[in-house]
């Protein structure tokens, strides 16, 4: 019966191999071909599809026969009066095989793609953030490398054994309190922490910025909108929005005259900014992951995000050692079809540069919009932003 | 008075065998049955169903994600205006993302592991005949299979199926002009999740009282199993929950169809302004997350019942601390209704209220730690038998472990600031949540099998799937946490346009291949499930020498599940090895009488007598050795 089937096996390795080979001559006829979509590659196309169901199959065949081999082992083995296969010890040897390869497994993606995680923050609350992010994740390793021998080391330890009974050992109170309190108060200890820096982070005392930005989200972009001359940002209502006013800024009031817009965030380093964030149609998520900052753009609810860039693109670049770094701001709440293609380049400067960029920016109130509120001075005032947008639109 | 009444009707039916009035046809036997072994079933088989469709959907969106410039001409055979030139759209790709998530958490997760397992475990184990409410019971399942057609039939639909996240936070849900899937897919999602919730309601109010009124006589609460207290208290949780759901999902639904703003405010779309004024998309998000907590360990529970059960079963050892894991599910039960907060720190709540939850939130993890050092010492020295429920039962204690940890950091709304919505989340809920719970429900089907269907099935193939799927998952799962801590968000339909995530491509490859390989390892699955429904190994009365009251119950299934009387309950489900006895378990309906030789003073605790008794018997021992 076992050699029966130990020919059968041979005749499907070949068999495997045979379609190895035609699967790969298959693939490579599949990659020339690609591109046009005519009826040649249809069949083609029904080939590759029907060559992975036998391939799953042909698997399938193979498991089936290796059942049956193992079967087969184990009843001749018994019939001459030995045990037969003793699944518990070679399960047991499968947990510890797992666990020393699963430690490897688990440290080796730490170090290697843990490498590849985000470089230090560009912003003054970032440090908080990874400082925490670091303590947690030395005590929750600690843990997680501790219960997972624990789990698979007593499997392998305590697997079943004809000669032995298992210790009874319905409690035990001490031991008990003990994991309890101690989880407790290390959670504690990261709560109070968390808190603290939570609240120094998100802090709603402190209202003002040194720089406002209106960062706007809607289906699929960001608008961007700086305060102009008088560091004042104008109010905006969704009523008044049209085509060349995107945002519905309310052009009655004098602090909309000198705001303008911009398709780079530029921020000036180590000044205190403050990102007002709306959305016009549906939830979007202002996420500028390298300055650990993210909050919900929601329609109806203007929100702000205060935080200090300490860092510049510049110092980034020859810190990462990568010429073509730039900060991001992206969307990071699903939002429809164009989600994941909504992001906006952020840079971080020094005060010279930032002051020579604005004066460049066109003003948000430009001469199509002019003449669709019926301004009648045309040219005058946008000139004069120009001018004066020249120092770092301090907010009073 | 109704219980009485089912207690007698099943009595009734066994005395006057088959002449009682409602004769067995096959349509109330094999379709509109009112058994809770058939109703599980019905779950189960349901369940199992729905799951490798949703499986099928992610494998869908993995091919995307790891080859996003390739095209794959059999795609747009196969799903059409979908995927066009053999390209999944982006819309179709947010579709994908929204049904898996919907279908595994809803579909799968909570009706197909409770409605099986409180379906076919709590008359059994608790000793009752039948659930509280049969017909409603039945209603149950049907309603859930009514939910489940409507939402695979919104794949029919021109447009496409809801594709706004499983979260479907309005506006986008709300706006059928937002997205396509927000049109007529977003009302049958509507429409599906309203029937499930209903059936969710009267299998819950059913398992409710059942525990509650129906349990046999010396069964009292603390005697019951622990998987009859989880799925009690999931029960719970959904009739307390879901309900909630509902006034959020009318809500949404008057916002679409009825003009209404209870969601929606200031609003510009694609350049049109909008009426509403007045509203807060906030105010879904508390709605909805106030049931999607609790729904995450509606989830789990019971898969730590279950996981439960089966460590100790093959432990050969009482659950350690028995009292504590009780004690921690009521805790995570009360604690699930005021963390909800922990999914929204960013949405620009009042930051103070994020504080609390943070609080509440971290307070969570020390009922789920204790479970988990439970688990771990009911394991140490015991006598571990390996059967494919007990790896899946290990496996599951792992991934909590490694998804709970995870916890922490999320919990934390300072990280949660970095880390919300990546795939450091979708690394945490699907370890913690999917995998757990899903080895949870595997262990359930591989231990429970011979009681749903007489048959043993292959230990062998139990073995090639567990170890396949157990690696798979972790290699599917474990990279993500790495990509969420570089910024890489969730719900993307391409990391192409972004040169910082262009080096996370080889990674999503391999991603992709290892879900590959466990989706495939489920075929074994497959053929093992239904090969061994039909031509498995016969049981015997009681396949893994357990303790419990459904495996006393006959291997025949019979209306009313006992000949005769309900046995009697004197002892808790896990005097397993217990010294001084000769065989290593004592189911609970052996009297203390019965096993003199190894009671303990603690046995005798809330009853005096037996206690004077056990008292006597010991000294006559000692005078026996001593006259010898
Ligand atoms: C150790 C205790 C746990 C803590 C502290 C915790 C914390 C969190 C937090 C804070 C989030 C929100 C993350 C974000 O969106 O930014 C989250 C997400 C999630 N958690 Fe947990 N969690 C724990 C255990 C669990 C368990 C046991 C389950 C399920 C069985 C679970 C399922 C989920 C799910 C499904 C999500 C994602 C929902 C979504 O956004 O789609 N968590 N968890
Ligand atoms: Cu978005
Ligand atoms: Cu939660």
């Amino acid at each position: 019966m076992g050699f029966k089937q130990l020919i059968n096996s041979k005749k499907t390795q070949a068999f495997f191999a045979a379609f190895v080979l035609f699967g790969t001559n298959q693939l490579m006829a599949q990659t020339s071909a690609e591109g046009n979509a005519t009826a040649v590659d249809k069949g083609a196309m029904w080939t590759g599809v029907a060559y992975n169901v036998l391939l799953i199959l042909v698997g399938a065949v193979c498991v089936g026969i290796v059942g049956k081999i193992l079967k087969v082992y184990d009843l001749t083995q018994k019939m001459q009066g030995k045990r037969g296969i003793n699944w518990n010890t070679i399960m047991g040897v499968c947990c510890a095989i797992f666990l020393i390869a699963g430690l490897y497994g688990a440290s080796w993606s730490l170090i290697v793609q843990g490498g590849m995680t985000l470089p230090q923050p560009g912003s003054a609350h970032g440090g908080l953030i990874d400082s925490m992010f670091t303590t947690t994740t030395i005590l929750t390793l600690i843990v997680f490398f501790i219960t997972q021998i624990c789990l698979f080391g007593f499997a392998f330890f305590y697997r079943n054994s004809a000669k032995r009974k298992a210790h009874f050992l319905p409690h035990n109170n001490t031991i008990e309190k003990i994991w309890t309190i101690i989880p407790a108060i290390v959670l504690t200890i990261l709560v109070v922490f968390g808190f603290f820096t939570w609240q120094k982070v998100m802090n709603s005392t402190e209202q003002k910025g040194d720089l406002n930005v209106d960062v706007t989200g809607h289906q699929f972009a960001w608008e961007i909108r700086y305060p102009g001359a008088d560091g004042k940002l104008g109010p905006v209502n969704f009523k008044l929005s049209t085509p060349n006013n995107v945002l519905g800024v309310d052009f009655k009031d004098r602090r909309s005259m000198d705001d303008q817009s911009a398709d780079t965030l530029v921020l000036p380093v180590n000044r205190v900014v403050r990102i007002n964030i709306h959305a016009q149609d549906v939830i979007h998520s202002v996420y500028m992951p390298h300055f650990r900052v993210q909050l919900n753009a929601v329609p109806g609810l203007p929100t702000f995000f205060r935080f200090t860039p300490t860092i510049t693109t510049e110092e980034m670049r020859k810190k990462l050692d990568d010429p073509k770094f730039e900060y991001l701001l992206y969307c990071n709440k699903i939002c429809g079809a164009g989600h994941w293609n909504m992001q906006r380049v952020v840079r971080v400067v020094s005060q010279a540069e930032y002051q020579s960029w604005i004066a460049r920016q066109k003003p948000y109130l430009n001469d199509q919009l002019r003449k669709e509120l019926h301004f009648a001075d045309a040219a005058t005032p946008a000139n004069s932003v120009k001018a004066v947008s020249n120092t770092l639109a301090l907010n009073k | 008075m109704s219980t009485l009444a089912v207690h007698d009707h099943g009595v009734v039916h066994h005395e006057e065998g088959h002449e009682h009035h409602h004769k067995a046809t096959f349509l109330n036997t094999y379709v509109f049955s009112q058994d809770h072994k058939y109703i599980a079933k019905q779950f189960l088989v349901t369940g199992i169903i729905m799951a490798f469709f949703a499986m099928v959907l992610s494998i869908l969106f993995r091919i995307q994600l790891a080859y996003p410039d390739k095209t794959f001409p059999f795609l747009t055979t196969l799903l059409g205006h979908f995927a066009p030139n053999g390209r999944i759209s982006a819309d179709f790709y947010m579709s994908l993302v929204t049904i898996h998530g919907t279908i595994m958490v809803f579909f799968v997760l909570t009706a197909g592991l409770s409605g099986t397992f409180a379906n076919l475990l709590i008359p059994l184990q608790v000793g009752a005949r039948d659930m509280a409410s049969p017909f409603v019971n039945m209603l149950s399942y049907w309603f859930f299979f009514a939910a489940s057609i409507v939402m695979l039939s919104s794949f029919l639909v021109e447009k496409g199926p809801a594709s706004g996240g499983w979260t479907i936070y309005p506006p986008l849900s709300a706006l059928p002009k937002a997205m396509p899937g927000s049109g007529m897919g977003m009302t049958l999602w509507l429409i599906s999740m309203v029937l499930f919730i209903a059936s969710q309601l009267m299998g819950g109010i059913n398992y409710i009282s059942t525990v509650l009124n129906m349990r046999t006589k010396g069964m009292d609460l603390w005697k019951m199993p622990l998987t009859v207290w989880a799925l009690f208290l999931t029960a719970v949780l959904g009739v307390l929950s879901f309900p909630v759901l509902v006034a959020g999902v009318v809500l949404l639904i008057f916002d679409r169809s009825f003009g209404t703003s209870f969601y929606l405010s200031d609003i510009v779309l694609n350049g049109q302004v909008q009426p509403y004024e007045g509203g807060s998309p906030i105010l879904f998000q508390h709605l909805f997350w106030f049931l999607g907590h609790p729904e995450v360990y509606i989830i789990i529970m019971p898969a730590m019942g279950l996981s439960s059960e089966v460590l100790a079963v093959n432990s050969r050892k009482p659950i350690f601390g028995y009292h504590a894991m009780v004690y921690s599910l009521i805790g995570i039960s009360v604690l699930s209704f005021i963390v909800w907060g922990h999914h929204m720190f960013v949405t620009g709540m009042n930051p103070f209220l994020g504080g609390v939850f943070m609080i509440t939130t971290l307070i969570i993890a020390v009922p789920s730690a204790v479970k988990t050092f439970n688990w771990l010492a009911t394991l140490w020295r015991g006598n571990i038998r390996f059967t494919p429920a007990m790896l899946f039962a290990i496996g599951m204690v792992s991934f909590f472990i490694s998804g709970g940890l995870t916890g922490i950091f999320l919990g934390n709304a300072a990280l949660d600031i970095n880390l919300h919505d990546t795939y450091f989340v979708v690394a945490h809920f699907h370890l913690v949540m999917g995998s757990a719970a899903i080895f949870g429900m595997l262990a359930g089907v591989y231990h429970w099998f011979p009681k749903m269907y007489r048959r043993m099935m292959d230990e062998r193939l139990g073995y090639l799937h567990f170890w396949l799927t157990f690696i798979g998952a972790y290699l599917v799962f474990f990279p993500m946490h790495f990509m969420g801590l570089d910024g890489v968000p969730r719900r993307y339909y391409a990391f192409t346009e972004f040169e910082s995530m262009k080096r996370w491509l080889t990674v999503n490859v391999f991603i992709t291949w290892a879900a590959i390989m466990a989706g495939i390892a489920q075929l074994a699955f497959a053929y093992n499930f239904i090969h061994s429904i039909f031509w498995g190994k016969k049981t015997v009365q009681n396949p893994w020498n357990a303790n419990t009251l459904e495996w006393t119950a006959p291997i025949e299934h019979i209306h009313g599940n006992w000949h005769g009387e309900i046995p009697t309950v004197y002892r808790w489900a896990y005097d397993y090895s217990k010294p001084g006895h000769d065989e290593d378990f004592i189911p609970q309906n052996v009297p203390f009488s019965q096993t003199m030789s190894s009671n303990l003073p603690h046995d005798f605790e809330d009853n005096p007598a037996g206690l004077e008794e056990h008292a006597k018997w010991v000294d006559a021992q000692k005078a026996n050795v001593a006259v010898k």
